[in-house]
């Protein structure tokens, strides 16, 4: 009898298991399931303290920038700022957009604005990513929808990040609450309003039904987002075919094929702004011999096949890359590169002019899959060149990198923070910092002159000068752009963009 | 007795001192911390602001010295990530570590003792092969991978059991069962060859031959002897659980202790690794001092030697 009675209950219990998993997203309540996090957890919500780029979603979903860039085209256009106005080299002035509301009630308007351009550009403030606001002079209200912004220098960058990292806080509220009140209770314009954050767990969001007003971001598809922070990529699987969430964006290029396979599933790969390169120790940084010579890296771009690497391996929209750049971002001229096509033949003419006609032995590092190492010291091997590979955690290996400077060669990729502009990537790399393996005085002055002139076409001349140079010199070997892989259930709508950026309030079930 | 425990409390102070320190020289030397605070996107300046900021530039023992003297006092600082005071985070976590480890332990016993038992009542018969199989398998197979084929069968195909998360009960089945199943063998097998030993003495002889019944003779004066070092050891391998649940919670997406021992390590994040590492290394040497004072109370030889 009890027995039976145990029976019973194991059972009830299971079944409201199973109903409670099955009930947990879809089309029928338009609420939406995400799983994120194979990058870690975003540590802190707000945007000024978070570092981690995996925080970027939250920031887009919650709150609104000055200024929209439109993902495809990467224009220009009007969020919180309805127009914009140039003074001087220094100075812009922003006329802002009336009738738009805070979560909490607070009505937007200049003081929100001089408030958080104000607070963020004060050091003592504590902003974690000094880089996005330290150009930033003064913010002055000029009246109650119109707000000067003076920069300490001109900097041509300035929209990037206003329509970017740059988020507008509610000045009375995060006054009175700060950065960890902000982290706990987080309160932006943004197409989707907080409902609830269980720090490196769940996030959860509700449509904001206030915002109606015509913003280039658009209104929220679906009534609830969840977000689970889930570190494991084969549990992310396993949920999704579970029906436990509705998509995953940090699978493999084969789970693609796998998830694919399974009906009811469909999976893509996307084209992002990441580019992949690698990086020479031209400037013998690591005391290595072979790679400070010019000829030795010529042989090493026409040894790598890159074509096949790309349609083997990477897949998707994924393609090969000639520029230190990604060719979408301003001043990045792919007529200016030097391009290296695969001819194993003139590789190995050229390493025996360069004096090793038997080839050379060398450390090979990367943090990224071993496969894709593999397959480009299979084709070095095969003019001689024996690459042994060291894969180490990326901060640990940025770190043996920029401390010791013992890399000489290297496989790496760079998503410029989402920017746009080439000084994202290129000016960071070979600027003579401690990622700099060229120490080039030439091109860190070109990128110099590129970075801090307002005439677009000066600016372009002078990243001209440097991408033909990088790329002649062959500083990096460029080699191509990353794909995100995404698996969903095949109900479901959205667009992946070049920029990372994943907008999940345009998500949206099929009708 | 008294000496010999004192003796030992000593030794396993020192030893959680020495984990600590490696600890702390270990972590610093796998990578510059400001640089993974910083993130992808902190410029050189942004990286030196922090270096600066979290007191990495002073030497590395007047670090250590500063962390251990403010964890003597039980503060064990702030998540360099997540700016909340480490105690909370651990606070926030530890149950469900501990439950898990528990519910591990519980079915790793519930499991091995009754086939311990059974096999060494028949030894050499079907269900003591029998058991030595599902030792063999315990021993063998990876617990990830064990973990994901459970998940595979109870949370893909059956949709039975939830495959991630640790809101309700059910959450904890397959994880129970994925780290339990690692420690059944070596508790199996160390009741079997007890109770073999205990079955085969003079006093169970006598007992069967006063005319008790095989049940009383099992349970009541066999099992009860065999089972003391099964549970000394039990009290170890829950330290070990512990420890192991890295894995586990990992692959469960249950956020406990080793979930988050494994996220700190990824980013670095040195007060919480630090934090953990002297949790587990106290839970463990507590357990295992524990064992040691029982073995000690049960058989006095081992306190004079």
């Amino acid at each position: 009898m009890k027995l039976r009675h145990l029976a019973t209950l194991a059972t009830g219990a299971v079944t409201a298991t199973m109903l409670s998993t099955a009930a947990l997203a879809g089309p029928d309540d338009n609420s939406l399931v995400i799983a994120w996090g194979s990058t870690g957890p975003i540590e802190h919500v707000d945007n000024y303290v978070n570092t981690n780029r995996t925080g970027i979603w939250f920031s887009r979903m919650v709150w609104d920038q000055l200024i929209y860039r439109e993902p495809k085209t990467f224009e220009y256009k009007p969020l919180l700022a309805t127009g914009w106005e140039q003074l001087s080299d220094t100075v812009w002035q922003f006329k802002l957009r009336e009738g738009v509301k805070f979560h909490n009630g607070e009505p937007f308007d200049a003081d929100d604005v001089v408030y958080t351009l104000n607070w963020i550009s004060n050091p003592e403030n504590g902003v974690k990513v000094q880089r996005n606001v330290n150009w930033i002079k003064e913010a002055r209200k000029v009246d109650q929808y119109t707000v000067d912004l003076e920069m300490k220098r001109p900097f041509p960058q300035a929209f990037e990040f206003l329509s970017g990292p740059i988020t507008i806080y509610p000045n009375e509220y995060y006054e009175k609450v700060g950065p960890d009140g902000m982290h706990k209770a987080p309160v932006g314009t943004g197409p989707m309003k907080v409902v609830s954050i269980t720090t490196a767990e769940e996030y959860v969001f509700e449509k904001n039904t206030d915002y109606t007003w015509g913003s280039p971001k658009g209104e929220a598809q679906v009534d609830k987002i969840v977000v689970r922070e889930i570190a494991d990529v084969q549990t992310q699987i396993a949920e999704l075919l579970a029906g436990g969430i509705d998509i995953t964006a940090d699978i493999s290029a084969d789970h693609v094929d796998q998830i694919g396979g399974v009906p009811g599933y469909t999976a893509l790969q996307a084209g992002t702004m990441r580019t992949g390169y690698i990086g020479f120790d031209a400037a013998n940084r690591s005391g290595h011999e072979p790679v400070n010579k010019l000829k030795v890296r010529q042989a090493m771009a026409h040894a790598i096949d890159r074509e096949s690497l790309v349609k083997n391996l990477i897949r998707g929209d994924a393609g090969v890359i000639h520029t230190p750049c990604f060719p979408t971002q301003f001043g990045c001229s792919v007529d200016a590169a030097v391009k290296y096509e695969f001819d194993p033949d003139k590789a190995k003419a050229l390493l025996a002019e360069a004096g090793y006609p038997d080839g050379f032995d060398i450390e090979f590092y990367t943090f990224r899959p071993a496969d894709w190492a593999e397959a480009i010291m299979g084709d070095l091997a095969k003019v001689g060149i024996k690459a042994t590979l060291t894969k180490m955690p990326y901060f640990a290996l940025r770190d043996k990198q920029r401390n010791e400077g013992t890399t000489p060669m290297f496989l790496m990729d760079w998503g410029s923070y989402s920017m746009n502009d080439m000084s994202a990537i290129t000016s960071h790399f070979f600027k003579k910092g401690p990622d700099d393996f060229a120490l080039d005085d030439d091109v860190a002055g070109w990128l110099e002159a590129g970075d801090t002139n307002s005439d677009p076409d000066v600016r372009k001349a002078n990243y001209a000068k440097a991408i033909e140079k990088i790329t002649g010199e062959v500083y990096w070997l460029p080699m191509f752009n990353h794909v995100r892989n995404y698996g969903y259930r095949e109900e479901l709508e959205f667009t992946p963009y070049q920029d990372e950026i994943p907008r999940f309030w345009q998500y949206g079930w099929k009708s | 007795m008294l000496a010999y425990t004192l003796k030992r409390t000593f030794v396993a102070f020192l030893i959680l001192i020495v984990v600590s320190g490696l600890t702390f020289s270990l972590s610093h030397l796998a990578g510059d911390p400001a640089l993974t605070i910083g993130g992808e996107q902190a410029s050189d300046e942004d990286i030196e602001a922090i270096r600066v900021l979290y007191g990495f530039d002073r030497p590395l023992y007047v670090q250590f010295f500063d962390w251990g003297l403010k964890a003597l006092q039980g503060d064990f600082g702030e998540s360099y990530h997540y700016r909340q005071p480490v105690a909370d985070m651990i606070g926030e976590r530890i149950g469900r570590t501990m439950l898990l480890g528990f519910l591990a332990i519980l079915f790793a016993l519930v499991v091995s003792i009754p086939m311990g038992t059974l096999a060494a009542m028949r030894p050499n018969s079907l269900i003591d092969r029998f058991a030595l199989l599902i030792a063999v398998f315990g021993q063998a197979l990876p617990t990830f991978w064990f973990a994901l084929m459970m998940m595979i069968v109870f949370g893909i195909w059956w949709r039975m059991l939830p495959i991630s998360g640790h809101t309700d009960w059910a959450h904890y089945v397959m994880p129970t069962i994925a780290l339990g199943y690692y420690a059944t063998p070596a508790l199996m097998r160390l009741t079997r060859a007890g109770m073999i030993e205990v079955l085969a003495s003079d006093y169970i002889r006598t007992a069967r031959a006063k005319g008790l019944s095989p049940t009383v003779v099992l349970f009541k004066h066999a099992l009860r002897n065999a089972i003391i070092p099964v549970v000394a050891l039990a009290a170890v391998w829950f330290g070990f659980m512990l420890g192991g649940s890295i894995v586990i919670e990992t692959i469960f997406n249950l956020k406990g202790l080793g979930w988050l021992s494994y996220d700190a390590l990824l980013r670095s994040d040195l007060p919480v690794v630090q934090a953990i590492v002297l949790i587990f290394a106290s839970f463990y040497v507590v357990l295992t001092l524990l064992a040691d004072l029982l073995n000690a109370w049960l058989d006095p030889r081992i306190s004079v030697k």
